[in-house]
């Protein structure tokens, strides 16, 4: 498989005045167009693992890596200038809340035609058009209405349906979805990974799906890294998840509770102080 | 859907009228009725004041050494045996036709006063609020995107200089180093000696006034003048305004919508402008109305030692004097101006922020 993107001894680190917190400890994966399920609890450094690869780690946070490369280039190298025509353009992110990423005073039309301009010579009409498009691309009704509107007019799962036309508007080749579905209801998780999911696939990109949630991510990547304390420390085919090794991973599978083998009473996780200090498992190909 | 729908074919049928002119009409009422409530309100509080203060308003008026009888005419005159509702009927009544009553120092009517010196202050406080606004917004902004750096350092120590320094001392040092030694600026007052009256009054504000005229080297003169105290008014602003400005944008930037702008690859300058500041503003309309009213009510040690004849200087010379019609005439005034700066503002925030309509 082509490979897209190849992070290679990721660190994330947050000086204090206790010293340096290390959020990221010696991630390595590749992304091909695939995919990849990034798990873990919160505090795990997924969401920071995908703020990282798009270098939006704030100082007084630090980023660190052997390589970051996507297609041959290394961003961690690229100057910001250059980095934010990949941002947007060649690698994009959703987020979790839609009532938080879309900005409250500024019309849904004006966001997503934004989106678009920033990297295209397309004129506002052009953008327009193409926008419409877009929205009803993700299943949003009446377009034109959606367009005029605020966010707050919206509903969630609208609202991230708004999100990822937005953020696949400029044609990336690769989407983060950070927790893209866990502020939604449940009835409506489903129809926007839906969309997604055709989204993705139709244009050949690749996806890092980061969720907390074991059962979603084994149904619906190709590839999962379970992380745990800033390290991968399993990685499995999604449909070989059951197969899993590492004690961490057995531990929240036999804490989930399962409609096809009902139990009374769910395992409860015990943690091994030794599982954050082993190294990372590379996830690498 | 099927909702959005029954709307469309409902809506033709309804009159245009109670669609579009009714809510509009139905706001400006509102806001029409509510500026009246707090009116009324102002002015019963002034009343009061005005009644509960030990001074006999009688011998304010015909002097301690006047016959009983004298005293009784007045007395009658003004009013005072009648009940109490409705002496403060009178006075709404005159209130309403700007006749705040004659002033016991100069004999004349309260209301002329208010409309001389009035837009003295008012010019001084609009040229501080705009020097504050200016300088004050794009520093706050500075210090939040450069939160911990030397800039934001320095900002913090300008802000805290205006906040701390005690205006007498910086106006006449002010006074000391700009006009005094190195001559730069006009003195006290509004306009040199020269150029008193040389313009006809049409606005009261002299910078207008002279403007309108076309006398050039009458505006020089009086801007020379007013730029001193209003850059020291604006210094005061822009230290609160700055300060509030930084954190109003620390909150938006940590916000994630700022995220989402950056992962689209937006320049930092258009993540700050066009995102943060765009949420801010309503904000920022709410300090800078309060700061401007601050200013409208007149400063007082400002407009003394800058020799300005501002509402400041008058009500405060007023109430020394016990001049209770000119100090009730110049707080229904200044009342008055902070109802109409707070419908202001809020009929920004509705332009502002589409949650507000």
């Amino acid at each position: 498989m082509e490979t897209l993107l190849d992070v290679e001894n990721l660190w994330v680190k947050f000086p204090s005045r206790h010293g340096v917190f290390d959020a990221v400890r010696g991630v390595s994966f590749t992304l091909g167009r695939e995919r990849l399920g990034i798990v873990g609890e919160s505090g795990s450094g997924k969401s920071m693992t995908g703020r990282a690869i798009l270098r939006l780690i704030r100082p007084p946070g630090i980023v660190e890596a052997d390589q970051i490369s996507l297609e041959g280039v290394d961003l961690m190298k690229l100057p910001e200038k250059d980095m934010r025509s990949v941002r947007g353009q060649r690698i994009s992110m959703v987020m979790q809340d839609p009532k938080f990423s879309l900005n409250p005073v500024m019309t849904i039309g004006d966001q997503i035609i934004e989106a678009y301009r920033l990297h295209t010579t397309a004129t506002k009409t052009q953008a327009y058009e193409k926008s419409l498009e877009m929205l009803e691309a993700v299943s949003i009704r009446d377009p034109e209405r959606v367009m005029r509107a605020y966010p707050h007019e919206m509903s969630g799962g609208m609202g991230q349906r708004i999100m990822i036309a937005m953020m696949l508007i400029p044609n990336p080749e690769i989407l983060i979805a950070d927790e893209p579905t866990s502020a939604l209801d449940v009835s409506v998780q489903r129809q926007v990974l839906d969309i997604m999911d055709k989204l993705v696939k139709d244009r050949g990109m690749g996806l890092i799906f980061i969720s907390h949630d074991l059962n979603l991510v084994a149904d619906f990547c190709d590839r999962v890294l379970i992380m745990y304390a800033g390290r991968i420390v399993e990685v499995c085919d999604a449909d070989k998840l059951h197969e899993a090794q590492h004690p961490y991973t057995r531990g929240l599978l036999n804490s989930l509770p399962r409609l096809d083998q009902p139990r009374d009473r769910l395992d409860v996780l015990k943690r091994d102080p030794d599982w954050s200090i082993a190294p990372s498992v590379s996830a690498r190909l | 859907m099927a909702l959005t729908e029954d709307n469309k074919q409902r809506r033709p049928t309804r009159a245009p009228f109670s669609n579009h002119v009714w809510p509009i009409l139905k706001t400006a009422l509102l806001t029409l009725g509510s500026i009246a409530v707090t009116l009324i309100g102002l002015v019963f509080i002034t009343f009061v004041i005005g009644r509960v203060m030990p001074i006999d308003p009688v011998l304010a008026i015909v002097g301690e050494r006047a016959s009983q009888a004298t005293y009784d005419e007045v007395y009658f005159q003004l009013g005072l045996d009648k009940p109490v509702i409705v002496q403060f009927l009178y006075y709404l009544w005159d209130v309403v036709h700007l006749d705040f009553g004659i002033s016991l120092l100069n004999a004349r009517p309260v209301s002329e006063d208010i409309a001389r010196v009035f837009p003295a202050t008012l010019e001084l406080a609009t040229l501080g609020i705009f020097f504050g606004v200016v300088l004050g917004i794009p520093l706050g902004v500075l210090a939040a995107v450069h939160k911990g750096s030397w800039i934001d350092q320095i900002a913090r120590v300008v802000a805290l200089v205006g906040y701390s320094m005690p205006i007498f001392w910086l106006g006449l040092m002010g006074l000391l180093v700009f006009y005094g030694i190195l001559g730069w600026v006009g003195g006290p007052g509004r306009v040199g000696i020269f150029y008193i009256d040389v313009v006809p009054s049409v606005t009261g504000l002299i910078l207008v006034d002279t403007a309108l005229a076309g006398n050039w080297d009458a505006f020089k003169n009086a801007f020379s003048h007013i730029i001193l105290p209003a850059s020291l008014l604006g210094y005061f602003s822009l230290a609160y305004i700055s300060r509030m400005t930084r954190s109003f944008m620390l909150e938006q930037l940590s916000a994630e919508y700022i995220t989402t702008a950056r992962v689209k690859g937006m320049s930092e300058w258009n993540v700050v402008w066009k995102h943060a500041f765009k949420n801010i503003r309503v904000q920022l309309i709410t300090v800078i109305a309060l700061s401007y009213a601050n200013l409208l009510e007149g400063s007082v040690l400002t407009e003394i030692i800058f020799s300005w004849p501002g509402i400041g200087s008058y009500i405060t010379t007023a109430l020394l004097s016990a001049d209770m019609n000119a100090v009730l005439g110049g707080t229904v005034v200044v009342g008055l101006i902070f109802i109409l700066l707070n419908i202001f503002s809020d009929l920004l925030y509705r332009v502002f922020d589409p949650r507000a309509k």
